[in-house]
């Protein structure tokens, strides 16, 4: 991180108010202290985020006195991009990838930290801690920069950009760890509480705001759920568990036999769609 | 189950696991994905949706039948899957009770021989597969020399599909004694063969019925228990500055990620290049100071005084310096598609510091199926040499085989930014030894003093017409009426002669302005004050002229004269060429020019008359003590 505050002109941190991203935080305020870290975090949001997610975003920014940008694609929204009615990939697409092309673009940020861990994905292990963008924010996985040791490759010219992932070699199980070990706060969704959700197609979606509308003979029941991992409400599966500490979720943890990426349902539209989103400029 | 009881056990079995760093690698089809995979998937580290996903897949993309291709789990990339080859690196994560792994999975493709070397530089210990039915093979004894180059001093010979071969013990036996009869030259510490089968899980986690012959352990016990500990927190303090920490007035601290040793507040350190020496006075972290840190930790450092250190600058133990010197003999492992050339500027980045570098000497490139020598003239991708580089600006550094991260570099292409090559530093060539080096007693110092002045290079640039040659020969001309040295390299002359050669294509171009910017050089280290007058449009060439010369001894003169202007003059009628499509790449016509953002003195020609302007610059060498 610090690498990137010495040699990048304009670096923001995408903060997408998860757990990796409470983490990358924490990191952060780490490594630049007693200073702030010396750039902005930018939250691009898709409007369908969990009500309690943009409640601990704004408080977070508040108690550590930090610079939040937050971007919502306009364009997206006019058009009536949703989730429920326009699939998940679409809805993705504009709202996500398109929009952080857009605030990229508007703000002329020439390197991005994001979250991604390379345990999470097939695609994402291959990915570079300094991974290279070209200006129109594309990832060519066959044309990466080779990384050795610790020797970051930070050039670029005018217009490209660097996607930086201070997380790359960290494991699901080592975040909850050091979640516990530094007692960084987390959103609340991540703890098992009774919640109002609806079963579809197999995944358990809780129902956030009146923008779900029931399909027939669906209903919303209250259960005992947490979330694994956090997105936009309507594309994030809960998970029935009692875990409402700490300590509980990294038990929990332990036995474990589900990878944390199922409950997203965007990455089993399609196989290998990781990898396209990726090449399209997602993280 | 008592739960917290259980978490606790668990944490401190967590906090007890030590992390190997290993790679595999091997020749295409070798089997190292599929051995990846067996070892998730018998270390119990896949989840249930991964593993149906898993079944699914085998059938689909599958090479095994309807067994599961493990294989499959770890080819991320679409391009893979449908070749069943593994073309980059990926880095896959897996623990037992003894040990967490973080393991890197690198091509056998020849053409991705660098994707290796990037494994391999962050590993501690390679293992390295063969095919029992092929035996080793070209690439075999290449990944085992990049691996023994890159430092790893540890590897495991898995000696795979071994099933194939009707678990002969001579078949691998002779393998591994091929293998040895190469490797001896390598500098492994330990090399231990194994014979397995990834597929079917012969003697991965446990010993196999099947090889009564081998007394050995399985794979993943052997793994489980080598020492690779390199000590780097014994070897000597190292902090290469990455950040200096200025939040206020009041507090200054230096931050890094530690590359050797430990330190203490009240430790004596010395900034290696500049010789200074200070105490550490606080090892500064957000949850409080902390009494000692060692090789490895991100740190924040204080010290006892006002030192100047920045960027790039290394901390180290006085006792046991880093070398500095701007020459130093390193092995390079060419990693582009386009040829290393020897000559050419490169940037250099060791540790946090990034400057010029040139290959000044290619000595031989090594054949790695033999070891042996051979002389060259270039390296071509994925091809190692041995080298002697020349950096604008001396550096601190380590030998490689003491400290990876202090004696570790890359080259990037300064145009393309591309990772070009990796290097290891060898040893220093100290300026005594350097044969260029002999006449150090009558250096740039003194040949100037006889002159009375201080050298330097006045670098005219402007359009063609604009005026640089006009001024250039008056401000000669004054200089030589005061009794001072000159000399005036112009457009012109230089084509005639040195570069009579080159053409006006982009690369031309740049070797043009190359050979010119090394010309101004050695002039000004024969004590002349330079005076260039080229066009010389782009700005990338007129930094790295820039860059060739000392701080104080480059001056841009920027003579700015409207295009307009220039055309009316148009003293050698080259306009009216260029306009009629006579000459192309023109430089304003169709070729751009970069005007100077932060040139030492702007020149209106417009405004004044050439003489004034003249006897400006004269005032401005005069002012700047250049004149004795």
């Amino acid at each position: 991180m610090r690498e990137v505050a010495a040699e990048f002109a304009n670096p923001v941190m995408l903060y997408s108010i998860g757990k990796d991203s409470s983490v990358m935080l924490h990191l952060a305020m780490k490594a630049f202290y007693p200073s702030k870290p010396p750039f902005p975090l930018m939250h691009v949001d898709t409007t369908w985020k969990f009500k309690e997610m943009i409640d601990f975003r704004d408080q977070t920014v508040e108690r550590l006195g930090l610079k939040l940008i937050t971007h919502i694609n306009q364009d997206g929204v006019k058009r009536g991009i949703n989730p429920f009615d326009s699939g998940s990939s679409l809805h993705t697409q504009v709202m996500k990838t398109e929009s952080l092309k857009q605030a990229l673009d508007k703000y002329g940020f020439d390197a991005a930290f994001g979250g991604a861990r390379r345990d999470e994905e097939k695609s994402r292990a291959k990915e570079r801690i300094f991974s290279f963008r070209t200006a129109s924010h594309a990832w060519d996985p066959k044309n990466q920069r080779p990384e050795l040791w610790r020797v970051y490759n930070t050039r670029i010219n005018k217009g490209e950009s660097i996607r930086v992932f201070p997380l790359s070699n960290w494991t699901e199980l080592d975040i909850w760890q050091y979640i516990l070990a530094e007692n960084i706060p987390i959103v609340p969704l991540y703890f098992a509480k009774k919640r109002p959700v609806v079963e579809r197609d197999g995944t358990l979606i809780m129902r956030d705001d009146e923008r779900m509308t029931l399909r027939p003979g669906e209903k919303v029941e209250d259960r005992l759920v947490r979330f694994r991992t956090l997105g936009c409400y309507p594309l994030t599966g809960a998970i029935e568990s009692d875990a409402d500490s700490l300590e509980d979720i990294v038990t929990e943890m332990f036995t474990a036999r589900t990878s944390e990426r199922q409950g997203r349902l965007i990455d089993s539209d399609e196989k290998a769609s990781m990898e396209k989103k990726k090449k399209e400029g997602y993280f | 189950m008592n739960a917290p009881t259980a978490l606790q056990q668990f944490l401190a079995a967590q906090e007890k696991k030590s992390l190997l760093r290993f790679l595999t690698c091997g020749s295409v089809d070798d089997g190292k994905s599929t051995l990846i995979g067996r070892l998730l998937y018998d270390t119990k580290l896949l989840f249930e949706d991964t593993l149906a996903s898993l079944e699914k897949d085998s059938k689909k993309f599958g090479t095994t039948g309807e067994d599961i291709d493990f294989a499959l789990l770890v080819d991320g990339l679409e391009a893979e899957r449908e070749q069943g080859i593994t073309i980059d690196v990926a880095y896959r994560f897996f623990a037992t009770d003894k040990r967490k792994f973080i393991v890197a999975d690198t091509p056998g493709h020849e053409q991705y021989t660098r994707n290796m070397a990037t494994g391999a530089s962050n590993s501690d210990l390679a293992v390295i597969l063969i095919d029992a039915r092929k035996g080793v093979l070209t690439q075999t004894r290449r990944h085992a020399y990049i691996a023994s180059l890159l430092g790893i001093r540890h590897i495991v010979l898995a000696v795979n599909k071994i099933d194939l071969v009707d678990y002969s013990q001579a078949v691998f036996d002779s393998i591994v004694s091929d293998f040895h009869a190469f490797s001896a030259r390598l500098n492994f510490a330990s090399q231990v063969a194994i014979p397995i089968s990834a597929r079917f899980g012969v003697n991965v986690i446990e010993k196999s019925k099947d090889t009564p012959w081998y007394s050995g352990p399985p794979l993943l016990a052997h793994l489980e228990v080598v020492d690779v500990d390199t000590a780097l927190a014994d070897k000597p303090f190292r902090l290469p500055v990455q950040w200096v920490n200025r939040p206020d007035l009041n507090f200054r601290g230096f931050a890094g990620t530690i590359a050797g040793g430990r330190v203490k507040p009240g430790d004596s350190i010395v900034v290696a290049k500049s010789g200074r020496t200070s105490k550490v006075t606080r090892i500064v972290t957000m949850d409080g100071d902390r009494p000692e840190a060692v090789a490895g930790d991100a740190v924040t450092l204080t010290l006892a005084d006002e030192v100047d250190i920045s960027r790039g600058d290394v901390l180290a133990d006085p006792h046991a310096r880093p070398v500095v010197s701007d020459q130093f003999a390193a092995h390079l492992l060419w990693m582009s598609d386009e040829e290393l050339l020897p000559g050419r500027q490169y940037l250099l980045k060791l540790g946090t510091a990034t400057g010029p570098a040139q290959v000044s000497a290619l000595k031989h490139k090594i054949d790695v199926n033999t070891l042996d020598s051979h002389a060259a003239r270039t390296l071509a991708l994925n091809e190692v040499g041995y080298v002697n580089i020349s950096l604008a600006q001396p550096l601190a550094f380590d030998a490689y085989r003491d400290n990876r991260d202090t004696g570790g570099f890359i080259l990037i292409d300064r145009f393309t930014n591309a990772t070009v090559g990796a290097g290891m530093i060898d040893f220093s060539l100290m300026r005594a030894t350097n044969v260029h080096w002999q006449a150090v007693d009558v250096n740039k110092e003194a040949r100037a003093a006889m002159k009375g002045q201080k050298p330097a290079v006045l670098w005219f640039t402007g359009l063609s017409g604009s005026g640089k040659s006009t001024i250039a020969n008056l401000v000669e001309k004054a200089l030589a009426v005061e009794g001072k040295h000159t000399y005036l390299l112009d457009g012109d002359n230089v084509r005639h002669g040195l570069n009579r050669d080159l053409g006006f294509t982009d690369a031309d171009r740049v070797e043009n302005i190359r050979r010119v910017g090394e010309a101004a050089k050695l002039f000004v280290d024969a004590g002349l004050i330079v005076l260039t007058a080229f066009i010389s449009p782009f700005r990338s060439e007129r930094r790295m002229a820039r860059e060739l010369l000392g701080e104080d001894e480059f001056f841009e003169v920027f003579v700015d004269t409207p295009i307009e202007v220039c055309m009316q003059r148009d003293p050698k009628g080259l306009y009216e060429k260029a306009k009629a499509g006579k000459i192309k790449n023109f430089t304003g016509i169709d070729s751009p020019y970069e005007a100077p953002e932060r040139a030492e003195m702007t020149i209106k020609t417009v405004e004044g008359t050439a003489q004034a302007h003249a006897q400006a610059i004269v005032k401005y060498l005069r002012d700047k003590g250049y004149l004795g």
